[in-house]
């Protein structure tokens, strides 16, 4: 168990490096010259020049390279060209703003798809489990940018339930400390703010859940129904203990794997996936981070902005492999 | 089947639910719009605006989203009043030598910067080292409007000032090197905003984040993407201003999402407004409408130095066969003057005489064929994917004008590129037609005119994206640069407009007069032609 | 990689079981499934929408009328006009042809250059096997709507960009798919057997494993044609694919979202279409995979 830890940690790293090299190059791929979006329309050609040199983008690509991998060794996400701060200052609040809404919308998505599921199974061929799983397929068909649009016309156009955007009541906002704005609220003992901040999550968290929340569905109800047909679960209903018991004590148990990998895989699409939905809901998130700095060629920005992405979603997936075993003692590893 | 019919009805039960909802309509409460004349302090302003700032430095800035702010917290010497005039402003008036070399600015007294220190000829002098020595301690950044000005840095070759001297607390002496007319007009540049030299030695390189000058407010908080916090300047010197308390820039990068921010009460103002939705506030009884005074163009080039563009009878052809008129009506939603000129008719030196294209297919078939096409022929029209201030919406424009160009049988291939690559590829010239436009910085002809036109900027990458080469018409923009005389001036741009009319390197499409929405409880804004939006005066009634 | 040691077993048996008649057996199965052929209605529906575009639409895709801009659905204009005042039932039509050709051709080559890897990758293993394979970590890293966009970046926002950059970012799936059918068919005695005695790999590769692999090529193939409809809407709706005036509908929402409070219309129906698309292809994939492939079913 430890080696093979060690193992798969030891192969984050060609791949990580293998990718901080793909980045570099497609960025420097894309035309466009960064001194120029910086210095604006009005630069002259010289002020462009002089710009570029400074930044240090006319030195040859592996001397770039080389000094960027050498900074990330030292801990060092470099220095955004457009703003010129420090990244690993900038991207916090950026990271948390994506961790707190996929985090919020992988709740959703679990807490809603497991249980849709185990009652699907639980009432098979029954009205709920049609309508339960008509949706969950329209969930995973449906574009999320299409239906966050539509979320925010009926509910904070039409009906104006709900704010359409912001995370925050910007009026009278929180002393921010962590970022994740449920926990400095909670810090400042700001109940009302709180109640804010969710109300503002609800929208764009719902948006990005569908698709999670439909997959976690179906592969849950159909587990389910795999380990309701064994034989321990026909002895145990056989044997008059509560059904709801049964149910939810040795069938999810066993129903977990499955869905553990559906869970590690769609953090990762949450995490990535939030483009579109961050910049419907105008939700200051990475994935805006990053593809702003694509408009920008900010190219320190985009390296370290994917590389960070792609990290965690590395790191969830061992996670949830390792999880495996602590769950189901027959997985082994080779 | 049971199960088949049962799928379809709960697909047709979600549909017929949505579609329902489209009935339902906005309820809006009517208000009575209390105008209370007397200002009144206190209160929090929040502004939704598209896009985030770049740093809090102004010098260190060129985009409009950083001077917005920066513009509430520093003061430059002189400014630029809503009308486009010359007013001092950290400057009280200003003598200039004989030879025209050496300004002898007197400066207002008893102004204190945010942390509290003097405002004096000394901290101006401060400032103008750092900006222009690179071997000063601070001089940290890029500084891109100081060279742009001032010929380079110091030490460079066409630096054009020679020294900047404290002769006293409250007077400044700049020498220049060589004549240069509109040199107060510099001055008024709202990047050129007077720091405190005490906080630029503090922060050092994070100054950007901690800026500090003699506005009305004083930077509070930044959070990167969200929001920029200013509170009240309680010092400031003007009495009872500001009146408000709390100012924020709030980003909201989707502008159907801002005007609902702005219907929901979640900010006061908001920019950037599609032209389309502005008929839906003037339609809220609640919210009220403006429109920033124009000072931009949009314009779509032509490639002069490419066939068949290198023939000026296409070029006019195409003129006429754009209907102006219709794209602004339905695309900028009227929130536009049609333009015959390359700049804007609120600045001086604008040719009222000419006599703009004529929408007229005919004509322009004709013309076309006169040039060697009578069936038309296949070309490319470029567009830029982003909005831009002077093109709101680049890809309607684009297939609008595709319309009108097919109608006398040219076959325009749309081509979009996002902003950097655009730049890029336009100012190699690739494009055969692609469109572009231009923002004032200074109320200056020049400022259109020069980087745009001059054939001194055909050279790849160019400014000229036209790559419009005429001699003559350069001759005289080269001329006005030197000429002191304002009357000299407008007649030498006035016969350089007429000589682009003829040549039509360009179709001018419109200035944009952008619609604000504005919550009706927000008095005393004024929206300023080149965006420097200044907050002192603007209070709230609710 | 963990390995659920006892369904690998039952792999292995189905896997026997399945080899008398499998397609005629999965058919059977498929006609049975009545989801499923809901599904490939609605695919077969717009497969011929798109076909007869030109027969169905009453008007063009381009017929700009700037008086009628934004008007409600009527018996003229169905679905109502955008803000060119054009027929947004006519352009819906003509968009589910933009997608399809883009979820057609892309996964096709998804797949053919995927299996290509693949296959390279499982036959050659050893360093080959590990360029490859980490080459596909590296990709599967990726947040695949973010190097899509790069991809498109680099080449140009066109609608042919946008089918390449989504065909490079599904190859992954398919190529590890592939190397896994291809070990696991070296692993098979017989095989293994029949290689001592001097096999060739072309006659493994068409003999065993390709066949081995169809089914759930196809069932991958299908679901990731609805992938692809989404991911190709996404990009135009950023404005990095269809370029105007090609009626994509993921641009028609993005041209159209602005008008959402006046012309809810603009936006509800393309979006609709790109659902029922997406659900058409998910909903076929489905019952393919339990008609063909029931071990893939988790």
């Amino acid at each position: 168990m430890l080696t093979y830890t060690i193992r798969r940690l030891l192969m984050l790293i060609p791949v990580l490096f293998g990718m901080t090299f793909v980045v570099f190059f497609i960025i420097r791929a894309i035309p466009g010259d960064p001194a120029q979006v910086i210095l604006g329309q009005q630069a002259t050609k010289e002020a462009v020049a002089q710009l570029t040199e400074k930044l240090g983008l006319n030195d040859p690509w592996y001397v770039q390279f080389f000094h960027y991998v050498k900074g990330l060794l030292s801990g060092d996400l470099g220095e955004s060209l457009r703003s010129s701060a420090p990244i690993k200052d900038e991207i916090w609040p950026y990271l948390a703003a994506t961790l707190e809404l996929s985090l919020v919308a992988m709740f959703i998505a679990i807490f809603i798809g497991v249980n849709a599921g185990i009652i699907s199974a639980w009432f098979q061929n029954s009205w709920f489990d049609y309508v339960a799983m008509i949706l969950a397929l329209i969930g995973i068909s449906i574009p999320v940018f299409w239906l966050g649009l539509m979320e925010q016309w009926a509910f904070s156009l039409e009906l104006g339930w709900l704010p359409s955007t912001g995370r925050e009541n910007v009026r009278d906002p929180v002393e921010v400390v962590t970022n994740l704005y449920l926990i400095d609220t909670l810090i400042a003992g700001r109940f009302d703010q709180f109640g804010e901040v969710i109300r503002h999550l609800i929208l764009p968290s719902l948006a990005l859940a569908t698709i999670p929340m439909a997959i976690i569905a179906r592969i849950t109800r159909s587990s389910m129904l795999e380990v309701m047909r064994s034989d321990y679960i026909r002895t145990a209903r056989a044997k008059g203990m509560r059904m709801f018991f049964v149910v939810y004590k040795h069938s999810l148990k066993n129903a977990v794997i499955p869905v553990l990998t559906v869970i590690g895989l769609q953090v990762g699409l949450l995490l990535g996936g939030a483009i579109l939905t961050e910049t419907i809901f105008g939700w200051p998130g990475i994935g805006r981070y990053i593809y702003e700095a694509i408009g920008f060629r900010d190219y320190p920005v985009i390296q370290s902005g994917i590389l960070i992405i792609a990290t965690i979603f590395i790191l969830i997936n061992l996670i949830v492999d390792l999880l495996y075993v602590a769950i189901d003692p027959r997985i082994k590893y080779n | 089947m049971k199960r088949n019919s049962s799928l379809f009805v709960s697909i047709l039960v979600v549909l017929t639910l949505l579609l329902t909802a489209c009935s339902g309509g906005n309820k809006e409460k009517a208000v009575d719009k209390s105008e209370t004349t007397e200002p009144k302090a206190g209160g929090t302003l929040i502004y939704g605006r598209g896009a985030d700032s770049i740093g809090l430095d102004p010098i260190n800035v060129t985009d409009g989203e950083s001077i917005r702010v920066t513009h509430n917290i520093f003061e430059t010497l002189f400014v630029y009043d809503d009308k486009l005039e010359l007013q001092p402003k950290l400057a009280e008036s200003y003598k200039v030598s004989e030879d025209g070399l050496t300004w002898t600015l007197t400066l207002k007294q008893g102004v204190k910067f945010q942390d509290g220190t003097d405002f004096n000829a000394d901290a101006v002098v401060f400032n103008f080292e750092r900006w222009m020595d690179p071997a000063n301690p601070y001089h940290k950044g890029d500084f891109p409007y100081y060279p742009f000005l001032y010929g380079g840095f110091k030490g460079d070759p066409n630096h054009k000032i020679a020294s900047v001297k404290a002769v006293d607390a409250s007077t400044v002496e700049i020498t220049l090197t060589e004549k240069t007319a509109p040199f107060i007009s510099y001055l008024a540049i709202p990047m050129f905003g007077i720091a405190s030299p005490d906080a630029i030695k503090k922060y050092g390189d994070k100054f950007y984040e901690h800026p500090v000058g003699t506005g009305p407010f004083k930077f509070e908080s930044w959070s990167r993407n969200d929001k920029v916090v200013l509170k009240k300047n309680e010092n400031y010197y003007v009495d009872g201003q500001p009146y408000l308390d709390e100012m924020i820039f709030r980003v909201i990068p989707d502008n159907s999402s801002r005007l609902t921010a702005l219907q929901s009460g979640e900010v006061d103002i908001i920019d950037g407004l599609n032209p389309d939705d502005a008929d839906t506030i003037k339609a809220n009884s609640q919210l009220s409408l403006i429109e920033r005074p124009s000072f931009n163009t949009g314009f779509m080039v032509f490639n002069t130095q490419m066939a068949p563009f290198d023939n000026v009878k296409v070029r006019q052809a195409i003129n006429m066969a754009i209907n102006k008129k219709e794209l602004i009506d339905a695309f900028y939603n009227g929130y536009a003057e049609v333009a015959k000129n390359p700049f804007p008719s609120s600045l001086w030196g604008y040719n009222d005489e000419i006599e703009d294209y004529k929408y007229d297919v005919e004509a322009a078939k004709k013309l076309l064929a006169e040039a060697g096409f009578p069936d038309g022929f296949k070309t490319e029209l470029w567009t830029m994917s982003n909005p831009r201030p002077y093109l709101p919406q680049p890809l309607k424009i684009a297939e609008a004008m595709q319309a009108n160009l097919k109608a006398i049988g040219i076959d325009a291939e749309i081509k979009t590129y996002e902003w950097a690559t655009y730049l890029q590829k336009t100012g190699e010239g690739e494009h055969p037609m692609a469109l572009y436009g231009w923002t004032g910085v200074m109320a200056d002809p020049d400022n259109f005119l020069f980087p745009n036109l001059s054939n001194t900027n055909i050279e790849k990458p160019a400014s000229n994206r036209a790559f419009y080469n005429n001699e003559e018409f350069t001759k005289l923009l080269q001329q006005a640069r030197v000429t002191f005389e304002q009357e000299e001036r407008i007649k030498l741009y006035k016969q350089a407009q007429e000589i682009f009319h003829q040549d039509a390197p360009w179709v001018t499409i419109g200035h944009t007069t952008p619609p604000m929405g504005l919550a009706g409880y927000v008095q005393g804004f004024n929206a300023h032609p080149m965006e420097n939006d200044n907050f002192a005066e603007v209070y709230l009634t609710n | 990689m963990p390995v659920l040691a006892k369904r690998e077993n039952e792999t292995n048996e189905l896997q026997l079981e399945e080899a008398v008649s499998p397609w005629r057996e999965g058919w059977k199965t498929f006609k049975k499934n009545k989801v499923a052929l809901v599904g490939s209605g609605i695919v077969l529906f717009f497969i011929i929408i798109a076909i007869l575009a030109p027969l169905l639409a009453p008007y063009g895709i381009n017929e700009q009328q700037l008086s009628i801009r934004n008007n409600p659905p009527s018996s003229e204009h169905w679905f109502g006009t955008d803000d060119f005042g054009r027929d947004i039932f006519s352009r819906v039509i003509y968009g589910a042809r933009i997608s399809l050709w883009v979820g057609l051709v892309s996964v096709a080559g998804s797949v053919i250059i995927g299996c290509f890897l693949g296959i390279i990758a499982g036959f050659y293993g050893r360093w080959i096997d590990t360029v490859i394979s980490r080459i596909f970590d590296i990709m599967l890293a990726f947040p695949s709507i973010l190097l899509a966009i790069a991809v498109v970046a680099v080449l140009g926002p066109s609608l042919q960009n946008a089918l390449i950059a989504i065909a490079i970012i599904n190859i992954p799936n398919f190529g590890r798919l592939i190397r896994s059918k291809v070990l696991s068919v070296k692993q098979e005695e017989y095989i293994m057997a029949a290689r001592a005695v001097g096999m060739s790999d072309g006659r493994i590769l068409f003999h065993h494993v390709l066949p081995n692999s169809l089914a759930p090529i196809i069932v991958q193939a299908t679901l990731a044609i609805a992938t692809a409809i989404i991911e190709a809407a996404a990009l135009g709706f950023l404005g990095m694919g269809a370029q105007p005036p090609q009626a994509e509908w993921g641009k028609m929402l993005a041209d159209s979202r602005q008008y959402i409070i006046q012309a809810p219309w603009t936006v509800l129906f393309p979006g609709i279409a790109i659902m029922l698309t997406v659900l058409g292809f998910n909903l076929m994939g489905d019952g393919l995979r339990d008609a063909l492939d029931p071990k893939m079913k988790s």
